[in-house]
């Protein structure tokens, strides 16, 4: 027989629950589960109500966020064995509005991802028959580990500037920012840092780098943000001493 | 008040957001809708792992990716279609490095290619190993720049609005409040992907059931090729998750139990240490797959708890090597597998990865109904004939997808407002919904039962190899199907993010994909790319040099048509792996062994 584990899986349904509630599911334990075939094997087989979202099962896809045993965690790359006998606590991303059982609102996210311009700014567009820009693997390593965000939202969960401040741009955004501040091709720092050097951005973060520890694709957004930090302060350094466009 | 826009797209991956900047640059005054059923990002193109391929090497040329893409789908693409796709996957490719693109580049910082399965020259980009993530970051992010593009993020369409011979909108439910609304439109392009999840055993995420296909079939559409599904040769077991093809380009093995490599047995030429193109582990996915099933029959797979498998053997490759070009493979092992590939040996099995049919579509990707165009692999062009190869379905959505949003925003700029009509059958929609899915209770069937007795079916019948009398079964069991699917029981009731609702629509649609590649597959009676009878061993050009049209006809049956392929300039002519081709003496560099270029 195979061994059970025990879910306990906080429900909000908005026309039957004002506070969210925990009901509690024994799946199968086999030791390739993560957490999301538990989930699934709920849907499937013992709840067809339970609401959470999933898609690719690999990783990649940042859809299933959400809190396993209260830390920040994508269910298809958390494995239920790691928390045997269980129980195994499921509960939404902090941090967000709840829609509904472990469906969070990204509304706000989506809202703060495009002030950041997350695009290549030109002042002329390459024309494509000139060919690509060049760009060295040096030159790549220097923003590489920032692209490879999946946008999952564990980094705001985990951020306590964020839950205290919802104006704060927060991790992922300014990794973002980041990413194309240090691409080669890109010209658009300036106008980045004018959005992120407002109150609510970079200087909200306090470097406490709960983001980095609980990103699953090793990006590094404290990093990101202490050093855009520096390059803002460098910058109104400069802009006090020297006239503008030296 | 209804929402109505120019286009409405359906799908937000890589082929409905290349479709979507391409409207907003052909016409910014055209408002453009991006309906979509998961954020952007989240689609199915983040998946792709091993690149995109388009001719740019100094020793390539278009006809040789042409001639590689003909005889890789067995010459039921149709030429015309892969002329055009050819010539402007690497314009394409390159204005996605414009937009940002982290292609993974030479030492002297131009863009690197690597060789790929069935392509006899190396052209395929890539982002290491994690080029579909890339190329849909990067495409979302610059869509984001684009005001006249407005997303409606989490909403599932349930229907085409077609009035007066024209679609002219969708029905969409928005997930997170339960509304039902009609989005007009003058024109609608489909990009909805694919449609694995079909079949138990996939790469494919849970997103990818179909629905694009159901949506214009039952709208009147007809779907092509739908017999023609990809297995590709090496998935890990039990959850399917893909180990790119570029594992095996940058010159892993594959193995049998006795630590041979098989491959030398299956027309695929003979072991070289090194990989050498177009030949043993770089030959095309249909064969590699067919060839895992003879081994299978000769006893000489290995048994795991999760079917039986071969070892791909990437040890020789070395740390480094790894790390560099293929880290995801590393990542995926060890956090899925429990294995490092760097010491062990990865088990692998062939898995349900694509599907070559889709909506009929023609070069521009419109298809036979006004005003509804399709892209990407929702759509069949044709371009990948009777077998993709691998790193031709980036670049088809970049090509086809522009393609289409072209198309769609000429006829958006020039076409009469809508027909009267689309009130009432919002109205007539909604009651459809209530009475089928939202208000219904009492029903007996589940839902999951239902579905897995679907995946089966079709793995049985509708698998590597094939046979009439399990597919004429086949077609028969899920006819029943659709039958218990009318007795299915929804316990949610709830208006509020109702995921049962939408595995409810979403089966609905997989039920009538299903039908379609069964019926489609009894009917094609030869053996070409990745449909295999044993019952018509042979290729039949006389009889079958011809993609299937299937059409719904009345309720729950359906018609096929054939419709000749189009040649341009390569007869059909023998498939040839392992040697080098006889129609190309010119090309002395066929065959040659790969040297180690690139650098990510």
């Amino acid at each position: 027989m195979t061994k059970q584990i025990k879910l306990q899986v906080a429900r909000y349904r908005p026309e039957q629950e004002s506070e969210p509630v925990f009901d509690e599911y024994e799946v199968p334990c086999h030791s390739d589960w993560v957490v999301l075939d538990g989930l699934n094997h709920v849907k499937d087989r013992l709840d067809g109500t339970l609401s959470y979202r999933s898609s690719c099962r690999m990783g990649i896809c940042g859809s299933c966020g959400m809190t396993v045993n209260g830390e920040p965690k994508l269910a298809c790359a958390t494995f239920l064995d790691e928390y045997a006998p269980g129980p195994v606590r499921v509960e939404p991303l902090r941090n967000f509005p709840v829609i509904r059982d472990l469906v969070v609102d990204l509304g706000d996210f989506m809202q703060k991802l495009v002030r950041v311009k997350p695009w290549i700014v030109r002042s002329v567009e390459r024309p494509l028959a000139d060919g690509e820009f060049l760009q060295s693997p040096e030159e790549m390593d220097e923003y590489k580990q920032f692209s490879m965000c999946i946008n999952c939202m564990l980094c705001y969960a985990a951020c306590p500037i964020y839950g205290l401040d919802p104006k704060f741009i927060g991790p992922a955004a300014i990794a973002l920012a980041q990413r194309y501040n240090l691409d080669s091709r890109d010209e658009g720092a300036s106008e980045r840092l004018e959005i992120l050097s407002e109150h609510e951005g970079i200087w909200g973060c306090t470097f406490v780098g709960e983001c980095t520890k609980v990103c699953p694709k090793n990006v590094n957004p404290a990093g990101a943000i202490q050093r855009y930090k520096l390059n803002a302060a460098l910058e109104s350094v400069k802009s006090f001493f020297l006239p503008r466009g030296a | 008040m209804t929402p109505s826009h120019d286009v409405v797209l359906v799908g937000g991956g890589g082929a409905g957001l290349r479709a979507a900047i391409a409207i907003a640059e052909t016409n910014p005054r055209l408002s453009v809708a991006v309906v979509s059923k998961v954020y952007p990002m989240r689609s199915h193109t983040v998946s792709a792992e091993g690149g995109a391929a388009g001719a740019i090497a100094a020793d390539d040329s278009l006809d040789e990716h042409a001639y590689d893409t003909i005889s890789g789908g067995d010459w039921l693409c149709d030429q015309d279609a892969v002329e055009a796709f050819v010539r402007e996957a690497p314009e394409e490719l390159l204005r996605l490095e414009h937009w940002g693109c982290p292609w993974s580049r030479q030492p002297d910082g131009h863009i690197a290619v690597r060789p790929f399965g069935g392509m006899k020259k190396m052209r395929t980009w890539f982002a290491a190993d994690k080029t579909g993530f890339h190329m849909l970051h990067t495409l979302f992010q610059t869509s984001l720049k684009y005001t006249s593009v407005v997303r409606y993020d989490e909403w599932f369409v349930t229907k085409l609005l077609v009035d007066d011979g024209r679609v002219q909108g969708v029905v969409a439910l928005e997930l997170m409040s339960g509304r039902v609304e009609a989005i007009t439109a003058r024109a609608v392009i489909l990009c909805t992907g694919g449609c694995g999840r079909v079949f138990p055993f996939t790469t494919n995420a849970s997103i990818k059931t179909g629905d694009g296909m159901g949506l214009a079939y039952r709208a009147g559409a007809p779907l092509k090729d739908m017999e023609f599904v990809q297995y590709h040769p090496t998935g890990l077991p039990f959850t399917g998750i893909l180990i790119t093809e570029a594992a095996r380009a940058e010159g892993g093995y594959l193995l049998n139990k006795d630590g041979y490599r098989y491959l030398q047995d299956y027309h695929l030429g003979k072991p070289q240490p090194k990989p050498v193109l177009r030949t043993m582990e770089l030959g095309p996915r249909d064969r590699l797959s067919q060839a895992f099933m003879k081994e299978l029959e000769k006893g000489r797979t290995i048994e795991t708890p999760y079917g039986h498998v071969v070892h791909l053997d990437l040890r020789h490759l070395g740390r480094k090597a790894i790390d560099a070009k293929i880290p995801f493979v590393r990542e995926l092992c060890q956090k899925y597998q429990n294995l490092d590939p760097v010491k062990d040996l990865i088990p692998v099995r062939p898995v349900v990865h694509y599907m070559m049919g889709g909506v009929h579509t023609d070069i521009d990707g419109a298809t036979p109904l006004p005003g509804l165009y399709a892209a990407g692999e929702v759509a069949c062009v044709s371009i990948n004939g009777a077998n993709r190869l691998g790193s031709n379905s980036l670049p088809e959505l970049l090509v086809f997808g522009a393609r289409a949003g072209r198309a769609a925003a000429e006829q958006a700029s020039r076409d009469a407002p809508m027909g009267a009509h689309v009130a009432a059958q919002l109205h007539d929609e909604r009651q459809r919904l209530e009475r089928d899915v939202f208000g219904k209770t009492g029903g007996r069937e589940r839902l999951a039962d239902i579905r897995d007795h679907m995946q089966k079916t079709l793995e049985e019948s509708a698998g590597i190899y094939r046979d009439g009398g399990k597919l004429a079964w086949a077609v028969g069991r899920l006819r029943e199907l659709q039958d218990r699917m009318r007795d299915v029981s929804v316990e949610d009731h709830s208006r509020t993010f109702n995921t049962e609702r939408v595995a409810a629509l979403e089966l609905a649609c997989m039920l009538d994909v299903a039908e379609a590649i069964a019926q489609s597959a009894l009917r094609r009676e030869e053996s070409r790319g990745a449909h295999q009878r044993t019952d018509f061993p042979a290729r039949d050009d006389h009889r079958f040099l011809a993609h299937s049209l299937i059409y719904r006809a009345s309720e729950g049956s359906a018609r096929i048509e054939y419709l000749p392929v189009r040649i341009t300039r390569w007869p059909p002519a023998e498939r040839v792996y392992g040697e080098v081709p006889p129609h190309d003496e010119t090309d002395k560099a066929a065959g040659r062994t790969i040297s180690a270029g690139a650098r990510v």
